[in-house]
């Protein structure tokens, strides 16, 4: 059964060798293989979560491997239930690219897609500090192929800033992992937890620089304040399927400081003391400030959305950096909220570039928009949801924010900070939609008025062919999950109380991962025998 | 011995941080280059240094160099290697289309397309 546990890692990066080698030139196999394979992932990622919702912590040792010798695959509450998130949010984005075509415009669209998921899936599953990084060069070699899919002069441009700085990224990642093998030697995360909190504590000038290290990492992919330059023009000019997947990438950032500091350097550890409220909480809070004033000054909508992602990855993190299981709670539950408000909100913005003549996703007056009442009504619920105003989740994960901050030290910075960025960002979405869908009205009507102007009347016509349903589908169910997350909000939060729970008592992790027994190496020849003995012995795996 | 891996190390880490942050990509890469070299011998040191010593655990050997690192770091130089051929296309095919090897967007993507055709009705063609 434990067998499940390395499927979402395998599923897709089988999937995209066959697409690449079977079904190179037969689009419509590829699509139904793709589709096919995300659902198929969603139902092992469903498999897993029911697995570990009662908190049972299953192991999968690569080539059966003891730990900390081989490479472990953990699947817990937190690495479920991301997977899960991951797998809900895979092909309802490859329903939009399939019905949008975006698939047609350039090569390999597919294949790209299912490694870049086999990255983010291994990201969320491994147990071991260099199988994260190796995991995380699959998801960003993939994502830097998705980038500047369909080409142009604008996205290789932006494609190879994002490619450069995630490079340099890579390469503080290794720095850090060094730095950390060097003091411990070990990287499997359980053996580091014990290893690290045994250090002497007047000894451990490396395993800080390490910890400091491994944080500035986490915080490129998370875009946090000094390291986020890359986030807005690589996200902005991203086709727009891929910029709704990368959504779940910044969360990765977000779930390995999670994971690594809850685990690693929890908040008790003497040596790393004043990390987070030191440190990451005013990054945070500066983090969500810029990125929400840059939800007000952006000209263009697709930029605009690319700063409220990073506003939002700001109120996230300083949910996670005040470090409490409350605090945990509140910052997965909007992981989880905005996710999918940004993915909703990436693939809207890619409706309305294809349907504004001419002035594309720049905020200026245009004819109205074809289809307006819907497209508009949906950009008015993913806005609702993103700038966090009631009734939807983004309103409940804003209160659990704030909730959780109330013990910091900083609590009125936090709250001064979060609720005033909600504000501009209101703001900010308020100007953009009344610009798109009511200035356009009136801009129409003057038009209407000078007979001289035809141009208008004629753009609003060619739309009015009926529009392919699939892109509304895929946009109406993300939106649809927002109202589910918010109705179920009562059980979701019980579960994220519960995952919390788990992260801050590490033992029986450590337990899990390290007591289970291997194969067993009897001499120099008994290689093909301890193959033979992993191959009967996984039954006995995973309790 | 020691001395001359840690500033390889350091020299190799500043000339990489100098090349990145210069204006065209061409040094730039060079420079994520010369990073990638500078972290794999890194890695490399960090399983301490250890001279004309087996690299794996057998039966009655007492001093042996840490063969973990040597793994490690053949993972990170595929991968950068990788990573390198991967930037150079990019960088490749953007000075191709765009004309100049800047790595910074320039300030004209940045300003509003004057007068697209549909902003106040006139026919362009």
């Amino acid at each position: 059964m434990t067998h499940w546990l390395v499927a979402p890692v395998v599923l897709p990066a089988m999937l995209a060798a066959i697409l690449v080698l079977v079904a190179r030139f037969h689009l419509s196999l590829q699509r139904v293989l793709s589709v096919a394979g995300t659902f198929a992932l969603l139902a092992v990622a469903l498999g897993l979560f029911w697995q570990a919702r009662d908190g049972t912590i299953s192991v999968y040792q690569l080539g059966h491997w003891q730990a900390p010798f081989g490479i472990v695959l953990v699947a817990d509450r937190l690495s479920t239930l991301m997977v899960l998130v991951t797998a809900i949010l895979a092909p309802l984005v490859l329903l939009y690219a399939v019905g949008s075509g975006w698939d047609r415009r350039g090569a390999h669209f597919h294949p790209l897609y299912q490694f870049q998921l086999m990255g983010i899936m291994g990201a969320f599953l491994t147990g071991d500090a260099f199988n994260l990084f190796v995991f995380f060069e699959v998801l960003l070699i993939a994502s830097y192929g998705l980038m500047i899919h369909s080409g142009g002069q604008r996205r290789l441009r932006a494609g190879t800033q994002y490619v450069l700085y995630n490079l340099l990224g890579s390469t503080l990642f290794l720095f850090a992992l060094g730095t950390i093998y060097a003091k411990t030697g070990t990287l499997n995360m359980a053996d580091l937890a014990m290893r690290v909190a045994a250090l002497d504590a007047a000894n451990s000038a490396g395993i800080r620089v390490a910890a400091v290290l491994l944080l500035l990492v986490f915080a490129v992919k998370a875009a946090v304040l000094p390291l986020h330059f890359w986030l807005p023009g690589s996200y902005a000019e991203a086709p727009a399927p891929v910029a709704a997947l990368f959504a779940i990438m910044t969360k990765v950032g977000a779930y390995g400081i999670i994971r690594m500091y809850t685990l690693v350097f929890p908040p008790e550890l003497e040596i790393t003391r004043g990390l987070f409220d030191t440190w990451l909480l005013p990054a945070a809070l500066l983090t969500l400030a810029m990125g929400m004033i840059g939800v007000l000054g952006s000209r263009r909508i697709d930029k605009l959305v690319a700063f409220s992602v990073i506003g939002s990855m700001g109120m996230l993190l300083s949910a996670v950096a005040v470090f409490t299981a409350s605090g945990i709670v509140a910052a997965l539950y909007y992981a989880i909220h905005s996710t999918f408000a940004t993915a909703a909100l990436f693939l809207l913005v890619d409706v309305l570039r294809d349907r504004r003549t001419g002035v594309g996703v720049w905020l200026r007056d245009a004819v109205p928009v074809a289809g307006g009442p819907l497209v508009a009504g949906m950009f008015f619920v993913a806005a609702i949801a993103m700038t966090g105003l009631p009734p939807l989740s983004g309103f409940v994960g804003k209160l659990l924010i704030l909730d959780a901050a109330r013990g910091s030290a900083l609590v009125w910075w936090v709250w001064g900070t979060v609720l005033a960025g909600s504000l501009v960002a209101v703001v900010g979405f308020g100007r953009a939609g009344s610009q798109i869908f009511w200035r356009s009205h009136q801009v129409a009507a003057e038009r209407e008025e000078d007979p001289e102007s035809e141009a208008g009347e004629a753009n609003t016509k060619e739309h009015d062919a009926p529009e392919p349903a699939l892109p509304m589908v895929a946009i109406g169910s993300l939106l649809g999950l927002l109202v589910a997350l918010t109705v179920f909000a009562g059980p979701v939060t019980g579960h994220l109380n519960a995952t919390a729970a788990q992260l801050f008592n590490t033992q029986p992790y450590i337990a899990a991962v390290l007591s289970m027994p291997g194969k067993e190496i009897k001499d120099d020849h008994g290689d093909a025998d301890a193959h033979d003995d992993a191959a009967t012995d996984t039954t006995e795996e995973g309790h | 011995m020691e001395f001359l891996m840690s500033t390889a190390i350091g020299v190799l880490t500043a000339a990489g941080i100098y090349m990145v942050l210069r204006l065209r990509t061409f040094p730039v890469i060079i420079g994520t280059s010369l990073l990638s070299y500078a972290v794999n011998v890194f890695l490399f040191a960090s399983g301490r240094l250890a001279l004309n010593a087996a690299p794996v655990l057998r039966d009655g050997i007492e001093v042996y160099t840490d063969p973990i690192p040597q793994a490690l770091v053949l993972t990170a130089i595929v991968i950068s290697f990788g990573m390198t051929a991967v930037v150079v296309i990019m960088a490749l095919g953007s000075y191709l289309s765009a004309g100049e090897d800047l790595v910074d967007v320039p300030a004209r993507d940045a300003e509003i397309p004057t007068a697209p055709h549909a902003l106040r009705g006139e026919a362009v063609e």
